[in-house]
């Protein structure tokens, strides 16, 4: 995040952006610039890998219309890997299975727009921060059902058809690359490149997984940062499920373990899926929603991998720093692999 | 020798204020990222104050579980190189699979969980709301 100046695109005043944003909205909609207009842009406070804006637009013409957008756009200097028109098209693919995602409207790759890719999504109403998810009263209800809900709809999003022409870049996407060996192997090769110091725990964990690695089996798409924090929800229940820059093919319980993770708790350990449900609920409402059946010893190897990748997302974060991309989150995250790291010595040792 | 306020003193201070002025007072992304500086400060602090033996200990250990004798160097950047180029052949003994399984693996254990509670003790997991966790 470009946090010494909070509210603007580097090299883009604000007017400058919304100017531009008319001009593309405009082309996108076969409309004159003068039938379109932009206002109320604000940068929304987002995390180290992204840019988010808030914008609203009004169409002119034949067909008038009022549309409350978001505007997700690439970072200049961005944070691993990803592909902005890929998440358009997979963010399409998984409203069209019944996944509840907000509706996708334009998806722009020509960077003299606005310096980066970008697209536009409907901005919708809910909450985001998992704290208040689990402390506020209002959402005692939706903290009730939220992994049996959370379940069905993995079961649905593992449903979307991966061969589709228009996801064929799901095959390389360089953030997961499938079966549960090649998972670990990936994990402990790029930790060991990018982290400054040595991290024998994760190491320990390499030797851990690998020997406990689940065979392959069918690879489907999947969401690649399954959890509370990317979840939208309000008084009655999930209102969107957010995020779906790292999705790619894998295995699906791949995600159940990632939601598992004790980070996504906040404290809550008694609850292990993002301290509101157990893991029994969850699978059980994921293989009643027509999910493959969940193996109990695949599940904690993938919890496992989740805390050894959650370690990994650190220590990329901290090199992000060290290499020169100013920003203070992305400079305190480095600390934070320790966490990780305890939890592996937990998971895998037991407590002490 | 310097004057007084030591170092960590300071470091209070920075982070008095950053919290007690600074916070109220923002909003959005800079409201956190003032938290996130506090929060970086009582962390240089804690660590001032107990690398030192953070260190020495983590130092003996790791002689422990190489079978090395060499006394500890007496400078702290010097040993923290010296833990460091330990901690390397440790790593790579486990990724020979040394630690696999028996006895030798149950002591690598209780040193990563006393290294990591040691550098958790100085991280301490802050206890605000991030906007977003990475």
């Amino acid at each position: 995040m470009g946090e010494s100046r909070p509210g603007t695109a580097p090299g883009l005043s604000e007017g400058e952006i919304t100017e531009r944003l008319r001009d593309f909205v405009a082309a996108q909609s076969s409309l004159a610039p003068g039938e379109v207009q932009v206002g109320s842009l604000r940068r929304l406070a987002g995390g180290a890998s992204r840019e988010l804006w808030s914008l609203d637009v009004e169409l002119g013409g034949t067909a008038p219309a009022r549309l409350s957008l978001v505007l997700r756009r690439d970072p200049p200097s961005r944070v691993g890997e990803s592909d902005r028109g890929l998440e358009f098209r997979v963010l399409r693919a998984a409203a069209e299975a019944g996944v509840p995602v907000p509706r996708v409207h334009w998806c722009c790759s020509d960077t003299t727009v606005l310096g980066a890719p970008f697209f536009l999504m409907d901005r919708l109403e809910g909450e985001t921060l998992p704290r208040r998810l689990l402390r506020n009263p209002e959402y005692a209800a939706t903290r009730a059902g939220l992994a049996p809900a959370l379940g069905a709809i993995l079961a649905r999003i593992h449903t979307i058809d991966a061969s589709r022409p228009e996801l064929a870049g799901l095959a390389t996407a360089g953030t997961g690359v499938g079966s549960a060996l090649e998972e670990t192997r990936r994990i402990a090769e790029a930790a060991r490149r990018l982290a400054v110091e040595p991290h024998p725990v994760l190491d320990l964990a390499a030797r851990w997984l690998e020997e406990r690695a689940p065979a392959p089996r069918r690879r489907v798409l999947v969401h690649g940062d399954y959890r509370v924090g990317n979840v939208m929800f309000d008084e009655g229940g999930v209102r969107a499920i957010l995020d779906w820059e790292l999705a790619h093919l894998g295995d699906p319980v791949e995600d159940l373990g990632w939601l598992c993770v004790r980070a996504w708790r906040f404290g809550n350990d008694a609850l292990p899926v993002g301290g509101v449900g157990t893991r029994e609920a969850l699978v059980d409402a994921y293989q009643e929603a027509g999910g493959a059946p969940v193996d109990p010893e695949a599940l904690r190897f993938w919890e496992v991998c989740g805390n050894f990748k959650l370690a990994l997302v650190f220590i990329t974060q901290c090199r992000a720093w060290l290499d020169g991309v100013p920003s203070l989150e992305l400079a305190s995250l480095g600390r934070r692999t320790a966490e990780a790291e305890l939890e592996l010595l937990a998971l895998m040792e037991g407590a002490p | 020798m310097n004057d007084r306020p030591t170092g960590v003193e300071l470091l209070r201070a920075v982070e008095r204020f950053l919290e007690q002025e600074v916070v109220p007072r923002l909003e959005g992304p800079r409201r956190y990222h003032a938290r996130v500086a506090a929060n970086l400060v009582a962390i240089v602090a804690r660590e001032i104050e107990t690398e030192e033996g953070q260190l020495r200990s983590e130092w003996e250990r790791l002689g422990g579980l190489l079978g090395l004798r060499e006394p500890a160097p007496a400078l702290r950047a010097d040993l923290r190189e010296a833990v460091s180029e330990r901690t390397r052949a440790l790593a790579e003994r486990i990724r020979r699979g040394d630690a696999d399984r028996g006895p030798w693996r149950e002591e690598l254990v209780r040193h990563l969980r006393r290294t990591v509670e040691d550098k958790l003790a100085v991280s301490r997991p802050p206890r605000f709301t991030p906007e977003e966790s990475p």
